[in-house]
């Protein structure tokens, strides 16, 4: 019998103007745009400087700030008030004001002041900048004290810890190696849990539904039918998104396949269940669309895409615990950039088997063939 | 007239007859303010460090206790050689993993200098290199406190302020996002599938046969959805202000304006949508997809879009979105006037009058 | 003769709602039953009660043998159906549908495929064959899905309201159709609002407000209301309904 069904499943897709386009289209939208477009990188800071003192000094600091790499800059001038503009017009990120008797106040140990300004609408983007700016300030100050000292006092040991830093697993620090594979994760979240859903809403619309309900076909095998067709999709549209990460962005998982295979069937199966429970309930076509893209988007946002789970207050973790795709996202970055396996991810492996379990048996009871 | 709003009457019960959609429309904002706002954020908490130390000594006990003690790290384990940090790593154990040099306070007091190895898990890049930012903060402060107040009669001192948004809230970034993309969400996508919705059903047909102008009927079909959008844009600015602190700096008569351009503009891209296609499950995905994540994506509303590569900047000029949350941005967070925004006005303006057009255009090309 | 159908004070309420009031009948094998009554007098509601459909509120029923209750996935293996909507598969090929719905009653593919090459003999559908069915003409339709309904020799098959929206010269094609099948052994239950239609039928039962006010062959009924035709029975037990249209 399921082989019938599975024969009508996979002839109705393939007959369908939209889906086959979709299904290949989106992943390699997704794969190829997103990581380009997502990146919390700072780069390209726009600085303005106010030089009211325009000496030797003020000039070496400006120079230095130029040959930084970190800033741009945007506009030299007396005036407060035009690098403020600068801000308004989103122009300058942040502005640092050189006051007048910069130089004298320094050769005469007096000490000197400057003032930073930044931009903070976007928190992050200005405590960067400023972060930035006073790192360059600091060493600019530490070679100025070098010269200035020469003999006197620095024979006093002043003992320093060295700080080496190592980075793992991703050691250009870069921002797309990081998402790719959580990208993934999004992909067949949208696809297997959200287009078998609509699927079956689809013939209870059309009323088609009715046929089957009729006959000796059991829920489970109708459910399976609509199912399966989406598992095997998903696999494929998971091995289009490893062509896809190797080829345009070099990245290759540093664990096994067959891992990164395990828990992608563990997942869909969970996935699809999900969007199985809402379909049932849902009333309509659109009634049932519109929920599961709610559910996805709030699943998406406490799943650890865009920020870290560690982040989240205590509230939010507990929520994000129940949510499948924060679990799936773990093991997919896990097995792609630290070559984790099976055993160490077991704990996301509990999880995904418990959801999938829990999901599917609901999925199953809520399905009635009467009313 | 009275057609006019007979029609509209019914439209709204046609909207209120579906409760649960009703229901998420009006929860989505706030439960996405409540997200934004409290649950997403880059803050570094209670991260998970290993230290590696051959020998224990009291600067290196000074040292790791005040790691644990800083409320950014939580020192969970001591491994003993360094075969243990990959595994450390692969088991999620810890993000970050110090290593102490051998007789490091003996080194540190007779050679004057001793080596900490910060190895941190780059997975996500950021969180790395603020791990390591902040960990070398707590041992430069730790040497500052070692060496003692040496007045240093040369030193530059910057002093700083943050301009706007004194406290760093991320919020202020991102409430301009979520008005930008909600509002799209029930103008464009579910106007858009209201109509086609009707096409389906074979009811559009008896609308247009009936004394009624097209025009009327369109309205009456977008007029729900525009009152839902005020009510959100409203729910929206009532949870920045008193829930998340976010005030409104400038003018709110100027954000009323710019934000029913933007819904204008929106709906409009509604009925374009439902004039391209005759089922619902294509209007929703083709809004879905064409709508909803260009505009999380490239509109400015997540990621800054100067950190995009250039085609995608340019790309993102035609995202209406980008346009309205630039200007929110500047009338309700840096509290600038109408001259301030008259690029995006003139710029959703235009967007409006062409979509308008379009979309007519083809409307009555179906009906011929 | 044996029962094939049989009910006994079959209820169905939906909230204060009674759409269908203690009805009571059984039908013969190879009967050609009519279900008739006004839209909204309960006929399809009481079909789906003994499809399976829908679960009734009280009273009991049996189909091929079987408790509407407990057993229905027995009853709708011997079954066949077909709703108003036809209930084909538009983005299916005509002989894919057959192949599904063979399959789904547990016929073998060489089976399947010997019977549909003698349907599509039969019908004249040779042509068509490959066709998707969105792009059939109402009427082939029609004939289509009743011939999948009977295509795995049901015991019984139920048609709801079948020859909606279809020209009479069409309808009376059908209708043989339907005689052929029960020739063949094939009882058929069958609800419609068209009064002429019931003249077809070996017996008739007429619904008014979800209860059966009458029930006979057409002969007795128009004897007994001094009717001319099925119309004016009807007509005349219409006029005590309550349940306004």
């Amino acid at each position: 019998m399921l082989k019938y069904l599975l024969r009508k499943e996979f002839r109705q897709i393939k007959r369908n103007a939209f889906l086959p386009r979709l299904i290949f289209a989106f992943p390699l939208m997704v794969l190829l745009v997103f990581p380009w477009a997502a990146s919390y990188e700072i780069k390209n800071l726009n600085i303005s400087i106010v030089d009211n003192d325009q000496s030797s000094f003020s000039k070496a600091l400006t120079q230095k700030i130029i040959s930084s790499n970190y800033f741009r800059l945007t506009d030299y001038s007396v005036s407060y008030s035009a690098a403020l503009k600068s801000i308004e017009a989103q122009k300058s990120d942040i502005i640092l004001q050189i006051p007048a008797n910069f130089e004298k106040n320094i050769i005469n140990a007096q000490g000197a002041k400057v003032m930073l300004s930044a931009n903070a609408v976007n928190g992050m983007k200005g405590g960067i900048a400023m972060t930035y700016l006073v790192s360059i300030i600091n060493e600019f100050n530490a070679s100025l004290i070098k010269d200035l000292m020469p003999l006197s006092k620095s024979t006093t040991n002043i003992s320093t810890i060295q700080i080496d830093q190592q980075y793992r697993f991703n050691q250009n620090l870069n921002y797309r190696v990081f998402m790719v594979p959580a990208l993934m994760v999004m992909i067949l979240s949208l696809l297997c849990g959200f287009l078998p859903a609509v699927s079956i809403v689809f013939e209870k619309e059309l009323g088609t539904i009715e046929q089957m309900n009729v006959s000796p076909v059991p829920k489970v095998l109708f459910i399976l039918a609509k199912l399966i067709p989406f598992w095997v999709i998903g696999l494929i549209v998971i091995n289009i998104g490893f062509v896809v990460a190797w080829a345009v962005y070099g990245l290759v998982p540093a664990g096994h396949f067959y891992t990164i295979y395990f828990f992608t069937i563990i997942y869909i199966l969970t996935v699809s269940g999900l969007g199985l429970i809402i379909s049932n309930f849902a009333q309509s076509l659109q009634q049932a669309m519109f929920i599961i893209f709610f559910f996805m988007l709030v699943f998406i946002m406490l799943s650890g895409l865009y920020t870290p789970i560690d982040s989240m207050p205590e509230w939010a973790k507990w929520v994000a615990a129940f949510n499948p795709l924060k679990y799936f996202m773990e093991v997919m970055r896990a097995v792609y950039l630290k070559g984790s396996d099976i055993l160490q991810l077991w704990k996301q492996l509990l999880a995904l088997i418990a959801f999938s379990i829990f999901f599917n048996i609901i999925a199953v009871i809520s399905y009635r063939k009467s009313s | 007239m009275k057609q006019l709003l007979s029609f509209v009457r019914k439209e709204f019960y046609h909207i209120l007859r579906d409760k649960t959609t009703i229901l998420i429309l009006l929860l989505m904002p706030i439960i996405q303010i409540i997200l934004f706002g409290f649950a997403l954020t880059t803050e570094v908490k209670d991260t998970r460090v290993a230290v590696l130390i051959p020998q224990s000594d009291e600067i290196t006990t000074k040292l790791v206790e005040r790691i644990h003690a800083s409320s950014y790290f939580d020192v969970v384990n001591t491994i003993q050689s360094s075969y243990e940090i990959q595994k450390t790593f692969r088991d999620s154990q810890a993000k970050l993993v110090l290593v102490f040099e051998n007789d490091f306070a003996a080194k540190l007091k007779h050679d004057g200098i001793a080596h900490i190895q910060l190895i941190a898990d780059a997975t996500d890049p950021n969180a790395a290199t603020s791990f390591t930012f902040y960990v070398s903060n707590i041992i430069s402060s730790y040497q500052q406190d070692m060496i003692g107040t040496m007045k240093n009669p040369y030193q530059i001192t910057p002093e700083v302020k943050m301009l706007y948004n004194p406290q760093m809230i991320g919020a202020f970034n991102f409430v301009p996002g979520v008005l930008g993309m909600i509002l799209i969400l029930i103008c464009a996508m579910m106007t858009s599938i209201a109509i086609v919705r009707e096409k389906e059903k074979g009811t559009m047909e008896i609308l247009l046969v009936s004394p009624m102008r097209p025009i009327y009927t369109i309205l009456a079909k977008i007029t729900p959805y525009f009152v839902l959008s005020c009510i959100n844009f409203l729910t929206i600015i009532i949870l920045s202000v008193f829930v998340l602190k976010v005030p409104i700096a400038g003018s709110f008569f100027t954000l009323v304006i710019i934000s029913m351009l933007y819904i204008f503009v929106a709906l409009a891209l509604g009925l374009l949508i439902s004039t391209l296609t005759e089922s619902q499950v294509a209007a929703m995905l083709i809004s879905g997809m064409a709508l909803m994540i260009p505009v999380m994506l490239l509109s400015g509303m997540i990621f800054p879009i100067e950190n995009m590569p250039l085609p995608l900047q340019i790309f993102s000029n035609v995202i209406p979105a980008r346009w309205y949350i630039s200007a929110v941005k500047l009338v309700m967070i840096q509290g600038l006037g109408f001259s301030a925004i008259i690029k995006e006005m003139l710029v959703l303006s235009f967007m409006a009058i062409t979509l308008i057009a379009i979309s007519l255009k083809k409307f009555k090309v179906r009906l011929e | 003769m044996e029962n094939v159908i049989t009910a006994t004070n079959l209820t169905k309420q939906f909230g204060h709602f009674t759409a269908v009031d203690q009805i009571s009948f059984e039908v013969e094998r190879g009967e050609i039953f009519g279900f008739l009554g006004a839209n909204g007098a309960g006929k399809t509601t009481a079909m789906r009660m003994l499809c399976g459909l829908s679960k009734p509120t009280s009273g009991i029923g049996t189909v091929a043998g079987f408790d509407i209750h407990t057993q229905t996935e027995k009853v709708k293996k011997n079954i066949g159906y077909m709703s108003q909507k036809f209930s084909l598969y538009d983005d299916l090929k005509v002989w894919e549908n057959i192949e599904l719905f063979g399959g789904i009653y547990g016929m073998n593919d060489q089976d399947i495929k010997i019977k549909t090459d003698k349907l599509m003999y039969e019908l004249n559908f040779e042509k068509e064959r490959n066709m998707l069915v969105a792009s059939l003409p109402l009427g082939f339709k029609q004939k289509l899905a009743f011939s999948v309904a009977i295509f795995h020799q049901p015991q019984v098959v139920f048609l709801d309201e079948p020859t909606g929206g279809v020209d009479p010269v069409t309808r009376r094609m059908f209708w043989e159709m339907i005689y052929k099948a029960a020739e063949n052994g094939i009882t058929v239950f069958v609800t419609t609002h068209y009064m002429d239609e019931a003249e077809y039928c070996n017996r008739v039962s007429i619904m008014v407000d979800g209860r059966i006010e009458a029930l006979d062959s057409p002969k007795n009924l128009k004897a007994n209301y001094s009717a001319k035709n099925m119309d004016e029975v009807f007509q005349k037990l219409a006029r005590k309904s309550q349940r306004i249209e």
